[in-house]
């Protein structure tokens, strides 16, 4: 121990030494650590977090992993992770096939939320984003059977916008309709009720993370349709309006008049 | 070692108790006092309490915080700043019984061999973790911490995550002695950072009635911290203990025959001084 009045005696290279070991120490720590967090961002398809959470990133960045939302939820939906619970260590989710989300109109997991992980401008629960149901057992979906099992539709808070019923043809059949439950992800808030209902042994439809469930255009798409409608007419004027190949049985001409010959072929047609 | 009082002993251990009962009266006992987690809290359903490391690895991460958090880390700091840094580590933390259990049988046992680990090392823990919050967008520290993965395990049920503690207990009893409180954890160390402007403290106030029996340094989890209180006086040290690794645990005063420690003000710089005759004070 040195005292105030006392000088010590440091060998500066020691001190060196000792300074790069410490900082190089902390550094590979460091980089332990941040593999572990890059490895721990991987989130099973089956949890789900609560509404308002932010983008999964952001989430892990914001989260204390206190449990207040846990311990606000009158459901006992939410949970905390433990290990192998495919969500962050600590973390809340759900897992909606066990306990799905009852969409409380004053949000109490938001509000309890300290840090801002769920965020707090989530006021109306219908906006929440928990994820996004997607009918994945078509080959036993019981509506998809042709039956009219309507069980996912009828549970959905948000019945006729989040899920319908979109009527089809029955082919097996050929006299009979299909209902298919058919969700419309600008609806859907993922709260998995319709998971949670589904009376198959293994769920048809299935609450996914938004990022599995949906797909993304590429930014430069332009949908011509889309485009048609927002400036009123056609953008392209004077387009040449080519034949059609391979349709009708040859007698009628609803083509442009192209004249077809015996067999049913058009003539003297160019591509 | 002579006739030792147990008194801040109990004390500390009562606290223990007390945090950890406040904690599960409501999961248990549907008596919601607290609810959440030592990593954040909220009392009585007015006072929000937030863990600054938490916080500020939330922060590093750049994350800007909702005003409770930071309203709750500030209480916190506040707090900490009144009754000692450390006093965290002594009266709050889950893991102390843990760690103090694992050196009682250690000390019963006998084990002397250990690995030798600086008590520096927790600030590079520390700065570790707070270098991989920023570089990684994440709350590093959280994916090990066994400080709150004790705590959840104990509010929220822990299953196999009670392996940590364990782990703790392991390593503190067979491979470094105090070796998680008093040499690698960051939590410790960042609660060590508040603790070195904190106002209550440990005195030697009777320093001069110090007859080097060394029972004090055979309790203190820290002990390099008693010795320019107790004996540097020579060297201008007051009789305060300064550093902000001592936890306030108040065991020093507890087992000293002479009398010698007391709680006191930072600025409390005054001195009993013994009289002419042996164990006479002269105020």
């Amino acid at each position: 121990m040195t005292g105030p009045g006392e000088k010590k005696t440091v060998d500066r290279r020691e001190l060196l030494a000792g300074g790069v070991r410490a900082v190089c120490g902390a550094g590979f720590f460091a980089l332990g650590l941040g593999m572990l967090g890059r490895q721990a961002e991987t989130r099973a398809a089956q949890s789900l977090r609560p509404p308002g959470a932010l983008a999964e990133a952001d989430f892990l960045a914001a989260c204390s992993r206190c449990g207040l939302c846990v311990r606000d939820c009158p459901w006992d939906t939410l949970r905390l992770a433990g290990i192998g619970d495919g969500a962050a260590l600590g973390t809340p989710f759900f897992d909606a096939r066990a306990v799905p989300c009852e969409m409380c109109q004053d949000i109490p997991c938001v509000v309890a939320c300290p840090t801002g992980a769920l965020d707090h401008r989530l006021t109306d629960i219908k906006q929440a984003k928990m994820g996004v149901a997607v009918l994945v057992g078509q080959e036993t979906c019981l509506n998809f059977l042709g039956l009219r099992c309507d069980v996912c539709y009828r549970v959905c808070p948000l019945i006729d916008e989040a899920i319908t019923l979109e009527r089809s043809h029955n082919e097996r059949t050929g006299k009979h309709a299909r209902f298919i439950p058919t969700v419309h992800s600008d609806k859907c808030t993922g709260c998995g009720k319709c998971e949670k209902a589904c009376v198959l042994e293994e769920a048809a439809i299935k609450v996914l993370p938004a990022e599995l469930a949906l797909g993304r255009l590429g930014g430069h798409y332009r949908l011509g349709w889309e485009e048609k409608r927002k400036h009123g007419e056609s953008l392209l004027k004077d387009i040449i309006d080519l034949p059609d190949r391979g349709y009708g049985d040859g007698t009628a001409t609803p083509y442009g008049g192209a004249e077809r010959g015996a067999n049913g072929a058009f003539k003297e047609f160019k591509p | 070692m002579r006739a030792a009082g147990w008194k801040w002993l109990i004390a500390r251990r009562l606290s223990q108790a007390l945090f950890v009962a406040l904690f599960l009266a409501g999961p248990l006992a549907g008596l919601w006092v607290v609810e959440g987690t030592l990593a954040s809290s909220l009392t009585l359903g007015v006072l929000p309490l937030t863990d600054p490391l938490i916080l500020l690895q939330s922060l590093l991460a750049r994350h800007w915080p909702e005003a409770t958090a930071l309203l709750g880390a500030a209480i916190v700091v506040a707090g900490y700043l009144l009754v000692g840094g450390r006093a965290y580590c002594s009266w709050v933390c889950p893991l102390n019984p843990v760690t103090d259990a694992a050196h009682w049988l250690r000390v019963k046992l006998g084990l002397r061999e250990g690995v030798t680990i600086s008590p520096r090392l927790r600030l590079w823990v520390l700065a570790g973790a707070l270098a991989a919050s920023a570089l990684f967008g994440t709350l590093a520290w959280e994916l090990v911490n066994p400080v709150t993965i004790t705590h959840r395990a104990l509010v929220f049920g822990g299953g196999v995550m009670w392996l940590v503690a364990v782990g703790v207990f392991v390593f503190d009893l067979a491979i470094a002695r105090r070796g998680w409180c008093g040499h690698l954890c960051p939590v410790g160390a960042a609660y060590g950072l508040i603790g070195k402007g904190s106002l209550l403290r440990v005195s030697a106030v009777r320093r001069e009635a110090c007859d080097d029996c060394m029972d004090c340094y055979a309790v203190c989890p820290e002990p390099r911290v008693l010795t320019p209180a107790l004996r540097g006086k020579a060297k201008g040290f007051g009789p305060v203990i300064l550093s902000g690794d001592c936890t306030n645990c108040g065991r020093c005063i507890d087992v000293c025959p002479q009398d010698v420690f007391g709680f006191a003000s930072r600025f409390d710089k005054r001195e009993q001084t013994i009289g002419p005759q042996q164990g006479e004070y002269v105020p």
